[in-house]
């Protein structure tokens, strides 16, 4: 873990995070139980990868979730 | 009923439905279950940040083990757009393939792009999607969209939640003739009997969301529309009597008592 934070952009927004794990992030943001998929700056990031994927600063990251559609 | 296949997969009930605009999930849940339908929309959205532990999630109450899901591209206005929701969808759904593409060209009609529709087609079919395609009535498109590879032809039958019904059969009767592929009527239905004229002009299926979900009772409407389209499909193979002008007896011309 860094000891600087990171800026990224989460769905749109920036945010700052303490640690560069993705896998915390998705802790943090309550997704752990939920069905979700992530790109990262527009790359699909497998969920095999997540516990050991490294966040940069400045990366562009999508969570999406499947919701009510027709 | 016999059994619609679209590519590699087969349903069960040629209804299907989509998953928005309901009360809450439970009735999302309940409608769906009254219409017997098996394959089930949804969208692909960004999650809310910092959303509550626990919060429900619409696949809690849409098992992917009992339903197909069935992932949209609604929203998306662009190929790009699309096929990156395609992409993420395949991933959310441990590498489901089946999507419904839909590149729309405008917020009022929510007509589609075709010429984006189109492109969409031909990168999502050659990454091995298994690509069901929302599209217009017209059916030299949809004849292209056969052609790419699409597994299924879902011509609009009135704009996406107009509730119009079947505004141009004679261009879906082309459509059914033209094509290879199993043809479902995607949006503009409004009640059962909309849906029954559908089955009854031959199209394998119809999807529907609003019909269903503005019902006033959306439950009853399920099992409604649940009987409508087995009714127009058993009326389509059984085959309609030709239209005559006069009248035709039906009871015999004897022995009448005078």
């Amino acid at each position: 873990m860094n000891a600087k934070t990171i800026g990224i952009i989460l769905n749109g927004s920036e945010i700052h995070l303490k640690s560069n794990s993705l896998k915390e992030l998705i802790d943090s943001l309550n997704l752990s139980e939920a069905r979700f998929a992530i790109e990262i700056n527009r790359e699909i990031v497998p969920k095999s990868q997540i516990d050991n994927y490294t966040l940069n600063d400045k990366d562009e990251v999508e969570i999406v979730i499947a919701v009510g559609g027709g | 009923m016999e059994k619609l296949v679209v590519g590699s997969r087969e349903f069960s009930s040629r209804l299907l439905v989509g998953t928005g605009k309901y009360k809450d999930f439970q009735e999302t849940q309940d409608a769906i279950v009254a219409s017997g339908a098996e394959v089930v929309t949804v969208a692909i959205r960004r999650t809310n940040i910092g959303q509550n532990k626990g919060e429900p999630n619409l696949l809690d109450f849409l098992n992917p083990e009992e339903f197909i899901i069935l992932p949209n591209t609604a929203g998306c206005y662009s190929v790009d757009d699309a096929v990156r929701t395609c992409n993420l969808a395949r991933e959310l759904l441990d590498g489901h393939n089946l999507v419904k593409l839909e590149v729309l060209g405008d917020e009022k009609t929510l007509f589609p792009n075709m010429t984006q529709t189109l492109e969409a087609a031909k990168i999502l079919v050659e990454d091995n999607f298994e690509v069901m395609v929302y599209c217009t009535d017209d059916p030299i498109l949809c004849k292209e969209l056969d052609d790419i590879g699409c597994v299924s032809i879902m011509p609009l039958a009135a704009p996406i939640g107009s509730g119009l019904g079947i505004t141009n059969p004679y261009n879906i009767e082309i459509i059914l003739e033209n094509s290879n592929k199993p043809v479902i009527v995607d949006a503009g239905v409004g009640t059962a009997s909309d849906a029954t004229i559908a089955m009854e002009l031959g199209c394998d299926g119809v999807l529907m969301n609003t019909a269903i979900a503005e019902a006033k009772n959306p439950i009853l409407m399920a099992s409604a529309m649940k009987k409508a389209i087995e009714s127009g499909r058993e009326a389509f193979l059984a085959g309609r009597m030709k239209k005559r002008l006069y009248a035709s007896k039906s009871s015999p011309e004897d022995g009448v008592i005078r």
